[in-house]
């Protein structure tokens, strides 16, 4: 019930904002929603305990899918481009992830890279694709209806906005039930999971799953904002950021990882404004003062005032 | 057959490079557990601190031949003035920590360090050029190679030596095992624990900034430099099983010379080619060709 309120009043909060706002603010918006639904996944693997610094390959693949199909296929429906997104990266996902559910800790983190820096590798260096340079794309349509310039941003706003809520939902189902409830046992102590009689396997590789899907629809949903694609957001720094963010917002809550990434898209486009040269090193400074004094994240804070009241 | 020697060569030259860059970041791990992202930007900062000291020492007319001396010195220099920097300001108040939170924390440093290398040095590139080509060049399978390179495998060789050298022959060496092996044992036979992870985190800069210092006459020294460098000795480190220094020899000639026979037969797959084995060795062997067993915990 509670969960419902949230969403129906993000859900308008998020339809004002696409409407009546500049488009700078719309694009950055955008952009934090799309990052907020890959770390949203990512969040569902840290659950299990497990961190990916591989993200980026399915953040990649669903913008490239979405991309392509425009491209190729010409097909330049935005539905059809996130759906394809998420479609293509939780395919990837499963496969890949008959075999990354087997391994835990650093491992897990470090072939999840290596899966990601191949697919850079291969990007970087495939002509038809664009190389390093990526290559555009342009959505026309969305469920067939034609969109006008100039109102598209706003249009794939309020798609996002309500991708990201159903996604938000579904993940609040799932983790403050049953399963979610496996999920932290397998990260706590995985033996015993396995000894009471579940697959700490099977919860591994569904989240994982999971994890992925959603973070081909954020890259298709990325792809839709910027209208370009290069493999940078393959590379390994892309995965880190993802992972930065949901150190962040901390694992807690499903809000979170939104509002660690906005908080983090509007550091971004501050600092980089005001302080171009030095961004990085204020990103670096809130991080560590982050694992420093809040471990489990700005949700502390939050949570904190929320008891206190 | 008259590629092979090319290829070989080359690959061997690339697999001294990494060895280089992951024999400390592998000396780090296995005695604190610590995968520093960091790293990259410390031999980000030993190839600045090269063309800093080279170039004073060039630009003042002195013999061309001691600006080697000056990229020892700027390794050392480096290594010993900021690597106690991080351990003793930030790192050791951060041990305990799950890995992947000291996996973060060293990519924290490594976001700043970017920033402090550009205000320091700005972000136009530098050359040095000279000490790549004071010593000449020798015909191999009737190619031109530059004998700079020999001297990078020389390096790495004689690195690898001095490192093992000290670990099995020398007592501290034999101390730092005994930490790796039994922290809380060796602090309780009265080791200073502290003391040798400051001394082990000091030498993995070194080793960062070694391979940095002895690149920087090869390349254009610009910012982003260690972005790249670190995932790569990531990769290396991990083929090899993390913490071990013969694992990241073997995992840095296997990646050297994958690389150096796809750069030659299928340039395409440079890139991919080296994550490639990382996969597969990740796949055949999930811990790396020589990694320790491990107890499993109940």
């Amino acid at each position: 019930m509670k969960a419902a309120i949230v969403a129906i009043a993000s859900l308008v909060a998020l339809t004002a904002l696409a409407l009546l706002s500049p488009q700078w603010l719309v694009f950055m918006a955008m952009l934090a929603l799309a990052k907020g639904v890959v770390v949203l996944g990512l969040l569902v693997l840290m659950r299990t305990g497990l961190v990916s610094f591989g993200q980026g390959l399915y953040f990649g693949i669903g913008a490239y899918a979405a991309a392509l199909l425009s491209h190729h296929l010409h097909v330049a429906d935005a539905a059809v481009m996130l759906l394809a997104g998420a479609a293509t990266a939780g395919l990837v996902a499963a496969l890949l992830g008959l075999l990354l559910a087997g391994y835990r800790d650093i491992f897990f983190a470090m072939l999840s890279l290596a899966f990601s820096m191949i697919l850079y590798g291969v990007l970087v260096k495939s002509a038809a694709l664009g190389s390093t340079d990526g290559f555009n794309l342009h959505a026309r349509t969305f469920f067939g209806v034609a969109l006008a310039p100039g109102v598209e941003r706003r249009v794939f706003l309020i798609a996002g906005a309500v991708c990201a809520v159903v996604v938000a939902l579904l993940v609040h189902r799932l983790l403050g039930g049953h399963w979610g409830r496996l999920a932290t046992g397998v990260r706590d102590n995985e033996l015993r999971v396995a000894y009471l009689g579940a697959s700490p396997y099977r919860v591994v590789y569904v989240n994982y799953l999971i994890a992925g899907a959603m973070a081909g629809l954020g890259g298709a949903l990325a792809a839709l904002a910027v209208g370009h694609v290069d493999p940078e957001m393959t590379y390994w720094t892309t995965s880190g950021e993802f992972v930065f963010i949901a150190i962040l917002g901390g694992i807690q809550s499903i809000l979170a990882p939104f509002m660690a990434a906005t908080i983090f898209e509007a550091l971004r486009t501050i600092a980089s404004q005001y302080a171009p040269n030095v961004w990085q090193m204020s990103l670096g400074l809130a991080m560590l003062a982050i694992i420093m004094f809040l471990p489990a994240g700005l949700w502390t804070l939050a949570e904190r005032r929320r008891r206190s009241a | 057959m008259s590629t092979i020697l090319p290829v070989a060569f080359d690959g061997i030259a690339y697999a001294s490079w990494l060895f280089l860059i992951s024999a400390g970041l592998t000396l780090i791990y296995g005695v604190m557990r610590i995968l520093n992202v960091a790293h990259g930007s410390l031999y980000a900062l030993g190839a600045y601190a090269a063309c800093s000291l080279a170039g004073a020492w060039l630009g003042g007319g002195l013999p061309a031949a001691g600006s080697f001396a000056m990229l020892l010195l700027a390794a050392v220099l480096v290594g010993s003035l900021v690597g106690p920097l991080i351990e003793r300001g930030l790192l050791q108040w951060m041990y305990g920590k799950d890995e992947v939170v000291l996996v973060l924390i060293t990519y924290a440093v490594f976001l700043i360090m970017e920033d402090v290398i550009k205000l320091v040095w700005g972000v136009d590139s530098l050359l040095l050029p000279e000490p790549y080509a004071l010593p000449g060049n020798f015909q191999l399978g009737g190619l031109p190679y530059p004998v700079y390179n020999v001297l990078l495998i020389a390096l790495a060789l004689a690195t690898g030596l001095a490192v093992a050298g000290a670990l099995y022959r020398t007592r501290q060496g034999k101390v730092l095992l005994a930490v790796i092996h039994d922290r809380e044992m060796s602090m309780a036979m009265g080791i200073n624990v502290s003391r040798v992870y400051l001394a082990t985190f000091a030498i993995g800069a070194t080793l960062a900034a070694l391979g940095g210092a002895f690149t920087a006459p090869t390349i254009a020294v610009t910012p982003g430099i260690g972005v790249e460098v670190i995932v790569l000795a990531f990769a290396v480190v991990v083929i090899g099983g993390l913490g071990s220094l013969g694992g990241a020899a073997l995992g840095a000639l296997l990646v050297g010379l994958v690389r150096s026979a796809a750069v030659h037969y299928w340039p395409e797959a440079e890139l991919f080619s080296i994550y490639a084995v990382m996969a597969m060795v990740l796949i055949a062997r999930p811990k790396g060709l020589f990694a320790a067993q491990e107890a499993r915990k109940i």
